[in-house]
């Protein structure tokens, strides 16, 4: 069927909409382009004739230039939502991303992304008069000035604002401010619990 | 919320902002507590309204300068102060309105992208701002690297005819149409909710002081951006 490929790479985004970045589908994409080639040059040639008075080809025409466009469409949304899941963990994850992540993104996104971030540290240092506000912090509204938090993993030291130092050790239980941990909580390093 | 505003009540003795900001609004000045409640409302409307709004750049500004006027009082503070944690606890949740007023119109900005930027080129000189500076040059760099995006992994491959990124058929516009919840301001009568159409007459509606409604909108928009409602 026409445009099938296409489609096939829309439902591959709905399938991994959870938070985690399929692999660049590079194969599917080029099929996708061939075909679509094809109909164009079907078309070209087609055209030649239906010009000629043999209007018994118009609406094959008209349904391959449909075709042409859905494939369009569908490749560009691809393309498109996988920027946006990009994007998403880029505030996650703050500008640096997991290998895995990293690993399933052609060359063309790791450039974008390195755009991106480029774009977005300029503008949060824009903003006020004190070398910026960074904007991936405070992602929630602030319950408490401290919260208590579990280590899930072996981090090794970490300096605190008023300078003391603590062993974030495994199962080691901490109260922390929370504009100082947000970040390691997001990471998975340390984990917020709630009473 | 009252809560809130005391303590910004307390702040504002300490710190002696009047002076400060007096100079950084054209308006008439407006004491810190003014400004956190504006900027409130303009957040609370920024994030429920479907597009994107007129930035409230004077506002941002001035509720960074003083997070960083209480950043310093405290650090000349003693530690064992009671105060200290209370102020440390307000800039936290300024900060927060902050962030998520501004994150919010980012989000807005890379969703809309083409659209925002056409709506700021029609935008007369006369017109408030619809982005700041940096927010104009972060659309511009989003967009560019997008279309960038877009041509070279696909279109720069695909024939001719389909070659180009048509901005009519493809940028995402805000849904003005979608319902929002309102709150009333000030009372505004006569206000056109729907036009007149084959099989319905046109429907006008006053809002009186300190009503709430749902409604669409469109016909509101107006009425957010002169602040006669807020939206909830």
């Amino acid at each position: 069927m026409l445009a099938e490929k296409a489609l096939d790479l829309v439902r591959e985004l709905q399938r991994s909409l959870d938070g985690t970045l399929s692999p660049y589908n590079e194969d599917k994409i080029r099929q996708v382009l061939e075909e679509m080639q094809t109909l164009f040059d079907q078309n070209k040639d087609k055209a030649h004739f239906a010009a000629e008075g043999q209007t018994h080809l118009l609406s094959a025409i008209q349904l391959r230039h449909a075709a042409i466009r859905r494939n369009k469409r569908c490749l560009l949304a691809y393309l498109y939502n996988r920027l946006e899941q990009i994007k998403k963990m880029r505030w996650e994850f703050s500008s640096v991303l997991p290998s895995d992540v990293k690993y399933n993104m052609c060359e063309q996104e790791v450039q974008w992304f390195n755009q991106y971030n480029r774009l977005l540290a300029n503008y949060m240092r824009s903003l006020g008069d004190n070398g910026g506000l960074d904007l991936t912090q405070d992602m929630k509204p602030p319950k408490a000035l401290y919260v208590l938090v579990r280590c899930l993993v072996d981090h090794g030291e970490f300096e605190t604002q008023d300078g003391t130092t603590i062993l974030l050790k495994k199962n080691s239980q901490h109260y922390l401010m929370r504009a100082e941990c947000e970040h390691l909580i997001r990471q998975g390093i340390l984990e917020h619990i709630v009473q | 919320m009252a809560e809130e505003l005391d303590v910004s009540d307390i702040l504002q003795e300490e710190n002696g902002v009047d002076e400060e900001e007096e100079d950084d609004d054209d308006e008439e000045a407006m004491t810190a507590p003014e400004v956190l409640q504006k900027l409130e409302e303009a957040w609370l409307n920024e994030k429920f309204s479907p597009e994107l709004l007129p930035v409230k750049s004077n506002l941002v500004e001035c509720m960074l300068a003083q997070i960083n006027a209480m950043e310093m009082n405290i650090e000349n503070a003693k530690k064992a102060d009671l105060r200290v944690s209370i102020h440390r606890m307000e800039i936290d949740r300024i900060r927060f309105v902050v962030s998520s007023y501004l994150r919010r119109r980012l989000a807005k900005i890379e969703k809309f992208t083409s659209h925002v930027l056409q709506e700021e080129a029609k935008r007369r000189d006369t017109d408030a701002p619809l982005l700041s500076d940096a927010e104009l040059e972060f659309a511009k760099g989003y967009e560019a690297n997008m279309k960038n995006h877009l041509a070279s992994t696909a279109l720069k491959h695909m024939p001719t005819n389909a070659a180009t990124f048509n901005d009519k058929e493809m940028a995402v516009l805000p849904q003005l149409d979608s319902y929002v919840f309102l709150r009333v301001n000030e009372t505004t009568e006569n206000v056109l909710v729907e036009e007149a159409s084959v099989d319905v007459g046109e429907e006008i509606m006053d809002l009186e002081k300190g009503d709430q409604h749902i409604m669409m909108y469109k016909p509101i928009s107006a009425l957010v951006e002169s602040g006669a409602v807020s939206l909830i």
